[in-house]
Order: C-alpha cells, then structure tokens, then sequence
C-alpha cells in the first residue's frame, strides 16, 4: 500500500465507477470515427464525430433552446404518469372488480402504436405542448401502472393478517404496509417511465410542434443536416440520462431500505 | 387410538384451578374452493386457562394453523364458537399478539418502530408503550439494536423482535404459527429458551403450534396432537416436567417416553413430516 506505482492508480482510475462508461463512449467514438474513415462512409448517411462537435458549436444554442420545450413536454408528460399512474395501479391491485374491467383495456391501449395516433392529439388539441405532455404521458403510465400493481400485489398474506389482527383500517393499512412495499416497484417503473416519456415526447413534436429537439430531428434530416441531427439525437439521450439519475437519486432517498440500494452490510451475531 | 389420554399435572398452582381464558366449542371449518368444499378442520373442542403454555403439534396441512387463524379471528368459523373472556370472537380480539413463522418485519421500520408498530395502529399511548417496547427489547437482547433496520438482523433476532412486537400491547393471549420453523436448531433451542422465560416471566397464556414434537414437550403445559387432514385432536397430553424445565431434560425418560407416545400418533397413520 505504501508504494503507490503509477501502474496501479491508472488502473484504479479506469475502475472508478464513473469513469467506466465515460471510457466505453470514448471506445466506441473512436471506433466510430476510425470505421467512419476507413470505409469512407459518405457523410450524408453518418456524419464524422468531429462533424456532430462542430455542429454543437454552431448550433449549440439553438440545441439548447429547442432542449427546453422538449423537456417541459418529458417532465409534464412523466409526472402526469406518476400522478395517474400510482393510484390507478393501487385501485387495479386494491380490487378485482376494476382490475377484470380495467387492466385488459389498459394492455389493449398499449398496443395501438402511438406514433400512429398521436396526428389524432394534434387534430384534438392543436400545435404546441398539450399534444406533446399527452403523448410522454401515454408512454410513459403504463410501465408505472404494471409496476405499481405488482408492488401491491406482492404484500405477503402473513403481513395482510399482522395487520388485519392489530384491527387496522384500510387506510392504516395502506399507508403503513402496502405504500412502502409497493415503492421499490414503483420506482422500477417511473424509471421505465421517465425514458420513455422522452420518446413520447418526441413523437409529439415529429407530429404537430415547430419548436423542440424532434422538430429539429425532423427539420435536419430533411436538409440532410445529419451532423445537427447527430447533435440533437445527443441532447435527447442527455435528456434521458439526467432525468433517469434524478429518479434514481429520489429512489435513494425514499427507498434506502431496499436491497438494491443497501450500500454497507451489517454482520450480527 | 383417538381416546384422549389425560392426566392429572403436578404443577405447584393448580391449573384446573385457574379461570378458562379461551374456551373453543365445537369449532369447524371448511373452506369453500372451486373443487368443492375441503374440510380442514372436524368440529373440536378445547378449552385453555389463563396463564397455559398449550402446544398443538400435528402433520403438514392438519388444520393447525386453521386453528391459530380461528382463534385469531382472522377467518371466520364454519361451524362451532370461540369464546375468549366469555366473548365470542368474530373479529381480531384486541388482547391477542400474533407471531408468525416468517418475522413479517416491515423492512422500512427499524426494529424499535417495528415493535411500536401495533401500538400506532390501535391508537394506544405512545410515551408509555414507548418505555415498555424498549424493556420488551432488552429482555431480547436487542437494546443494541433498536435502530438498525431488519434486514440488519439474524433470523432469530428478526424472530425475537416480532415476538417483542406482539406483546407491546401487554395481550393476554399470545398466538405462535410455527415461530421458529424457519431457524436452524441451535438458534431454535435457544429461543425456546427464551421463550419459557417469557411465559416465565409475563404468565401470558401462550398457543403455539408447532411441528416438532421435542419443542411442543419442552414448552408446553399440554401437548394438543392433530390428526392429519381434515384435522382433529388425537390427544391431549399433560406434561409432567417440572418448571423451568432445562435442555437436559430433553434427556430424561419421562420426556422421551412422551415424545415417543405423540410420534406414536404419527407412525399408526404412516407419515410425520
């Protein structure tokens, strides 16, 4: 240990956890760059890496302006999921009447392919955000809803009698035993959630909006601006990766008790 | 065989003398089920007195825990009545504490909020039971522990804080399903142990069920036996071992002349498990 060779903190440095993705990305942007030069793939089919940076440095505001309303939609679109998505899936796990009535009608409803329908929403509400919000929201409830009836679901029978022995109320009930236990699931679905609000997000614009980052998509691809393109396909992912880690950081506050989330493991005797 | 074979005990106080706490009369059940009706357990009838350690041991699937669930009131009866202090039970009776075999901690509880648990759903004060949950916890050794959180903990102290749990509320009755079927041995010899002391030391009237015979013996004033499906009672026997009974005496002929008579049970019908 006292010896620190040189050798040993490289290799120390490339195990961090941080640092492993950011060195498979950079992997895999040169492999990008060296096939991109050695098959002479012309630009307009994939853009050189150094192309998508330049284009960050002309358009980088505009990316980022166009970031914003992108983002409101997700947000707006996620947090409706949330919303809607948790108590329908405790009303879904609370009853079987509305479960026989409901959830084959919800499965139903995910298979109509949104981007199909979301020219509907634009018909329906008009240009601008409220097609958007909708269409991240219809992607994005359903994995909350079948996470959520699963978190609820799987509250054992022994721990429904503990506490039906102590007289507790419905409510007692909810609150004390099957909210907390249905949370890791919960958050294994907003997850799901948040990411594919992104998509649902994007759907919207591609359809009916002149602002956002997949109007941008649409309007580059059609200029055969691929290296804007590659740019803005970069700040949605980013999109996705920060709200992902914002989830995952309130998970870790709510659920510090679930194994996933158990750092240190205590021995007792 | 099923002639119920009961004998006088030679217990310093007693116990005919003492009050009839739970009183079973007559108690049936079946359960209703697609296929048809299966009966679980034929109408039985059974009486504890206040301050009792009653063990039921029985095969997989006699109905015992059926029973725990009836007196508990956490189903109801199909036919027959329970009587606990004279009322009858048709919901969860407050002065009952239930261990199952499984701890069924709440993982985002730690161990002290665990044991006050029952204490905020029925409303009880809180200052008090407060003071009586941490005493609960330093008899089981866990004053350590208070709070660290369950999945912290070993399976016999997970063990120990849902006992601690179910007597916060100071029951009469204590219920037990198979409290320490999911431990391994030593840990289970050491648990009857502690609890005997507790019987000791609280004179709660305890049903335990079991599926070891050795422990029903060791802990029990009685041994209930249970046939197999639909469950009924074999025999009562009384257990002639004087108090505090030791792991020693797991050792002795009277002991192992009772153990042998209960299996007996088992082995006239081909299967213990």
């Amino acid at each position: 240990m006292a010896s620190r060779r040189p050798g040993h903190s490289v290799h120390a440095f490339f195990n961090s956890p941080s640092v492993k993705p950011v060195a498979l990305l950079v992997v895999l942007v040169v492999l990008w760059d060296v096939s991109v030069r050695l098959f002479k793939v012309p630009p307009y089919l994939i853009p050189a890496p150094w192309d998508v940076l330049m284009a960050f440095r002309t358009e980088g505001v505009m990316l980022l302006q166009e970031a914003v309303p992108t983002t409101i939609a997700t947000v707006s679109g996620f947090a409706l999921s949330a919303l809607i998505g948790i108590p329908l899936a405790m009303m879904i796990a609370g009853s079987k009447t509305v479960e026989s009535y409901l959830y084959p009608l919800l499965v139903f409803s995910q298979s109509i392919p949104k981007v199909a329908i979301a020219p509907l929403f634009v018909v329906w509400f008009g240009f601008g955000m409220v097609p958007k919000v909708i269409s991240a929201f219809l992607l994005g409830v359903f994995p909350v809803v079948v996470a959520g009836v699963q978190g609820f679901k799987s509250v054992e029978s022994d721990m429904r009698d503990l506490a039906r022995s102590m007289k507790a109320s419905r409510l007692q009930t909810f609150a004390m035993v099957s909210l907390p236990h249905a949370m890791p699931a919960i958050f294994a679905g907003l997850k799901v959630s948040v990411t594919l609000a992104v998509v649902g997000a994007v759907v919207g614009e591609f359809v009916g909006a002149n602002s956002g980052l997949g109007f941008v998509l649409q309007r580059s691809i059609g200029n055969f601006e691929l290296p804007t393109m590659f740019a803005a396909l970069i700040m949605l992912a980013l999109i996705g990766v920060i709200l992902f880690w914002i989830v995952d950081v309130v998970e870790r506050l709510c659920v510090p008790w679930h194994a996933s989330q158990r750092q240190d493991v205590f021995a007792t005797a | 065989m099923a002639a119920n074979t009961l004998r006088v005990v030679s217990r310093d106080e007693a116990p005919d003398a003492r009050r009839r706490l739970i009183e079973i009369r007559g108690l049936g059940k079946t359960y209703r089920t697609r296929d048809g009706d299966v009966p679980s357990l034929k109408p039985i009838d059974l009486d504890i007195r206040e301050g009792e350690f009653i063990s039921v041991v029985g095969p997989s699937g006699c109905g015992k825990s059926t029973l725990l669930k009836l007196v508990a009131g956490l189903i109801p009866a199909t036919e027959g009545e329970i009587l606990i202090d004279g009322t009858r039970v048709t919901e969860p009776p407050d002065d009952v504490g239930i261990v199952f075999q499984s701890p069924v901690l709440l993982a985002w509880r730690t161990v002290l909020r665990n044991v006050m648990m029952p204490v905020e759903v029925r409303r009880l004060d809180r200052a008090t039971h407060l003071a009586r949950a941490r005493e609960l916890l330093a008899t089981a050794g866990l004053s350590d522990f208070e709070n660290k959180y369950p999945w912290q903990l070993s399976g016999g102290m997970q063990q120990r804080t849902a006992i601690c749990r179910a007597l916060v509320h100071d029951p009469k009755i204590v219920l037990m399903d198979e409290p320490f079927g999911a431990l391994d041995a030593m840990t289970r010899e050491h648990m009857n142990l502690e609890l005997q002391r507790i019987h000791f030391a609280t004179r709660k009237t305890i049903l335990l069920i079991t599926h070891s015979i050795p422990e029903a013996i060791f802990l029990g004033d009685r041994v209930v036996v249970m046939t197999d499906r639909p469950g009924s009672i074999a025999a009562i026997y009384d257990v002639p071992l004087p108090r505090p009974r030791t792991l020693e005496m797991m050792g002795t002929p009277v002991f192992a002349e009772l153990a042998q008579q209960v299996r007996a049970h088992f082995y006239a019908r081909g299967q213990i498990d």
